[in-house]
């Protein structure tokens, strides 16, 4: 092998089909919605716009919980408060929204939103300045954050206008793409998109990835790290007002279950638990699945205990699947890689 | 050259990492227009030095002036502004990002970097590939293009022609001296003597931490440098017995072969071959990276060689795991302690947990018998248990030893050492060969790879150096002089013995 090897291969092959290959897993979970869609179809003749509405309505807190998760693991770290921060957002709305119009409503909503992305910050700062792995700071801060729930609403209660879970449930133009939908393609437009092609996604995606190399590239590691867990904190204040359009009530223990079923969503969306890969799509459509998979199972008559075991046999089935295909391709380059290098 | 241009000056710069001292006194001065290369051993500190220079670590002391004022750099943006660009011995380019958002992350536009990779010619190399895709060389050339694209005035390059093959190490040669030709400086890190004799003006020399020299490369040679790494007290360790050299040959145990490796492949490895009798110290020099590491991961079954094959006592064994290879005899004692023990635990849990397998009786730990070989490998070792509860309070060198006690009280054929006396003091040291006599003494064979040449003539019998994933030499223990070593280790030929064995 001769030693200009290296050089004149193009290990990308055409790029169409390198966009495809980068993007398979994110591609792999469009097509597993898909399927699940058409078995849901076959099962449900009549599906129509009201099993839609309810579909987005149930999946509205998982998504963007899932999306909380998926800026904070992409940086590298884990936020397991998502949950609790959730709730504590779900509970502060349902409290204070209660008897008001729906232009307080909304003020409330961005008061919340302000709130959550300070609570996920304190998070990231704590996790940076104590030098405690964010695992164990941010599992400390579920508790923190689950006890100010109870403290704010001690059972199920609250409530908000009308027009507010309209946002959710409601539709402005056809009863086949319900608001939930657009307000969650448009929060996520406004403030992901914006950000991951700017300057600190591309650091986000950088310190997730290997630390050191970004140090050295002249990323901010302390304050990547932080905006990341913020990040989180707004995303995880979002579920918490989704979930209060989805249930019309505030529940201070109901937001906890959507910490693990969000590191679920973004297992199956293709987000690398190790940081630095994937998007936010790809979670989003997982939460989509994960939603209407039970659903299914309950229609098609099976013994919701059994449909808990599906779904946790389903995701493990998945990652293994998504884990296979790296692992062939890097086998048949490495051996090239190093044949050229040892020409030396 | 002129005297006056001193563009970048180091003094006493410090660096230590808890106990461990990584540069005690780097003094360093490079003027513009030159080409400047950092030469010592392995762990003579020029790495850190590099790092410490460009930010990349803060230093515990000493200053750095740039222009004759000091500055100083808390990241390696900050040092690139200043004009100080670093290619790291480490490719430091974001794996799971392309080229292209690596060049956004350091601010460099594409104007900036085109010229570059034209120089260096890279122009076919798509900018839109993942980082992690592209071939480790291609990656330190494109790293070597951004540091250029930001026009630095000091350029710094840690080994980086050490993965390179030739065509691509001229490639990176005619850009450095294109820069020394433009007035600016460019520092050097390689451990080639060929290379920095061809390439470079004057050399700093740096031993244990310490800047011993600056050579002139113009007017003096080779052996100039190799005498500066050395050091004059290079025999400071002794053995009481002696060196190898007046030993009698053990004659007692038929020199049967232990292992015997041939045509071994992987990762850096080409096509190794030798043979480790019974009853013999075999050392192994090589300088960082040159197939050491993966020679011992396949003796040891931590990996799958790629070819060739390992005979233990005349029988091709295939090690899928390293519980075939302590099953067949071979066992490892790693440089880093951390990963051979189990921190928390008590010496005597650390040293008897091989012997599960052994002493294992029905499901139930026989802890008679259990105490009493670990007390046997105690005593023979001489390890101080007075901090018996927890291995993690031991200091390195008797952590050392309880990773060889394992094995004495587990019983084994071939004990393969990596480096076991990194950063351990003298007296355990002295220890530590004893023991390794002893052992071949008593008929057990021994490969011991280090990284302190002097160590060869003091524990072994015979030594062979790997340099670029082959057996370069083999030399018997008298012979090993620490300067034929290093000659042999830099792929220098064995010309002339004589002048260096002084």
């Amino acid at each position: 092998m001769s030693a200009a090897a290296p050089v004149s291969r193009t290990p990308g092959g055409p790029r169409f089909g390198r966009l495809l290959r980068r993007n398979a897993w994110t591609l792999g979970t469009y097509a597993l919605f898909v399927a699940v869609m058409i078995f849901t179809i076959s099962i449900h003749p009549d599906y129509g716009p009201f099993e839609v509405q309810s579909l987005v309505v149930g999946a509205l807190p998982l998504a963007f919980a899932a999306v909380a998760q998926t800026c904070v693991v992409l940086g590298g770290g884990i936020d397991l408060s998502i949950g609790a921060m959730m709730a504590v957002a779900n509970v502060l709305a349902a409290r204070y929204m209660l008897g008001h119009d729906f232009q307080s409503a909304l003020l409330i909503s961005v008061a919340v939103l302000v709130g959550g992305t300070l609570a996920g910050a304190l998070n990231g700062v704590i996790a940076l300045r104590t030098k405690v792995p964010d695992i164990v700071v941010t599992l400390a801060m579920s508790f923190v954050w689950g006890g100010v729930a109870l403290l704010i609403l001690p059972k199920p209660g609250g409530g908000a206008p009308e027009q507010f879970l309209e946002l959710a449930s409601g539709n402005l133009f056809t009863p086949w793409v319900p608001n939930g939908l657009l307000l969650l393609a448009g929060v996520v437009a406004l403030i992901w998109v914006p950000l991951r092609f700017r300057g600190v996604g591309l650091a986000l995606y950088a310190i997730g990835s290997d630390r050191t190399a970004a140090f050295r590239r002249g990323v901010r590691i302390g304050p990547t790290r932080v905006f990341s867990y913020a990040l989180g904190g707004f995303f995880a204040a979002c579920g918490g007002l989704a979930l209060l359009m989805s249930t019309g009530i505030g529940s201070p223990l109901a937001g906890t279950i959507y910490t693990l079923s969000g590191v679920s969503a973004i297992v199956l969306g293709g987000v690398s638990l190790a940081g630095g890969k994937g998007g936010v799509t790809g979670p989003i459509v997982a939460a989509f699945v994960l939603t209407l998979i039970p659903a299914d199972l309950i229609l098609s008559g099976t013994d919701p205990n059994l449909g808990q075991v599906i779904q946790g046999g389903l995701i493990v089935l998945v990652v293994m699947a998504g884990g296979l295909a790296p692992l062939l391709r890097r086998r048949a380059p490495r051996t090239t890689d190093e044949t050229g290098v040892a020409a030396a | 050259m002129t005297e006056a241009g001193v563009l970048l000056e180091t003094r006493g710069l410090s660096k230590n990492y808890g106990a461990v001292v990584a540069l005690s006194s780097g003094d360093l001065s490079v003027q513009s227009g030159e080409i400047h290369a950092l030469m010592g051993a392995n762990g003579a500190g020029k790495s850190t030095l590099v790092k410490l220079l460009t930010g990349d670590v803060t230093p515990n002391a000493g200053v750095i002036l740039l222009d004759g004022r000091e500055v100083r750099f808390p990241s390696p943006a900050s040092a690139r502004k200043a004009g100080l660009a670093s290619v790291y011995q480490d490719v430091s380019l974001v794996p799971l990002l392309t080229i292209a958002q690596n060049l956004r992350l350091t601010g460099t536009t594409m104007p900036a970097i085109n010229p570059w990779l034209q120089e260096l010619e890279l122009e076919d190399v798509d900018l839109t590939e993942l980082a992690r895709d592209l071939p480790t060389p291609i990656l330190h050339l494109l790293d070597l293009a951004q540091a250029l694209a930001s026009l630095p005035r000091v350029l710094i390059l840690d080994e980086v022609t050490a993965t390179l093959p030739a065509d691509l190490s001229e490639r990176v040669f005619r850009v450095a001296r294109r820069w020394r030709s433009e007035g600016r400086s460019v520092v050097v890190i390689s451990h080639r003597m060929t290379e920095v004799k061809a390439l470079c003006d004057r050399a700093t020399v740096l031993r244990d931490g310490l800047t011993v020299g600056v050579v002139d490369l113009e007017s003096s040679g080779q052996e100039e440098i190799v005498s500066l790494m050395l050091g004059s007290e290079a025999a400071s360790v002794v053995v009481s017995e002696g060196s190898v050299s007046d030993r009698e040959p053990t004659s007692k145990i038929d020199r049967r072969p232990a292992v015997e490796v041939r045509g071994l492949r992987s990762g850096v490895l080409q096509d190794v071959s030798f043979t480790l009798q019974r009853g013999e110290v075999l050392g192994i020099v090589a300088l960082e990276g040159q197939g050491q590491a993966d020679l011992f991961e396949c003796l040891s079954g931590n990996r799958r060689p790629a070819a060739g094959e390992i005979l233990v006592e005349g029988k091709a064994r295939r090690f899928r795991h390293p519980h075939d290879a302590i099953g067949a005899g071979l066992v490892l004692v790693p440089a880093d302690r951390a990963l051979a023990l189990l921190r928390q635990r008590s010496v005597l849990e650390n040293i008897a947990l091989p012997m599960v397998n052994r002493l294992r009786n029905w499901g139930l730990i026989n802890s008679g018998s259990e105490r009493r070989r670990v007390r046997s490998a105690i005593d023979r070792l001489e390890i101080d248990t007075r901090a018996q509860s927890r291995v993690m309070r031991l200091s390195g060198g008797n952590q050392q030893k309880v990773t060889i006690a394992r094995w004495l009280a587990t019983g084994f054929m071939t004990l393969l050492c990596f480096d076991p006396t990194r950063g351990i003091d003298i007296r355990t040291k002295e220890q530590i060969y004893k023991v390794l006599r002893e052992l071949a003494a008593s008929g057990s064979a021994v490969l011991l790879f280090t990284s302190e040449m002097p160590e060869i003539q003091l524990a072994c019998d015979r030594a062979i150096v790997m340099y670029g994933g082959r057996v370069v030499a083999e030399l018997a223990a008298h012979d090993a002089t620490e300067a034929a070593l290093l000659r042999a280790a830099h792929g220098l030929g064995r010309a002339a013995p004589a002048e260096a064995a002084s």
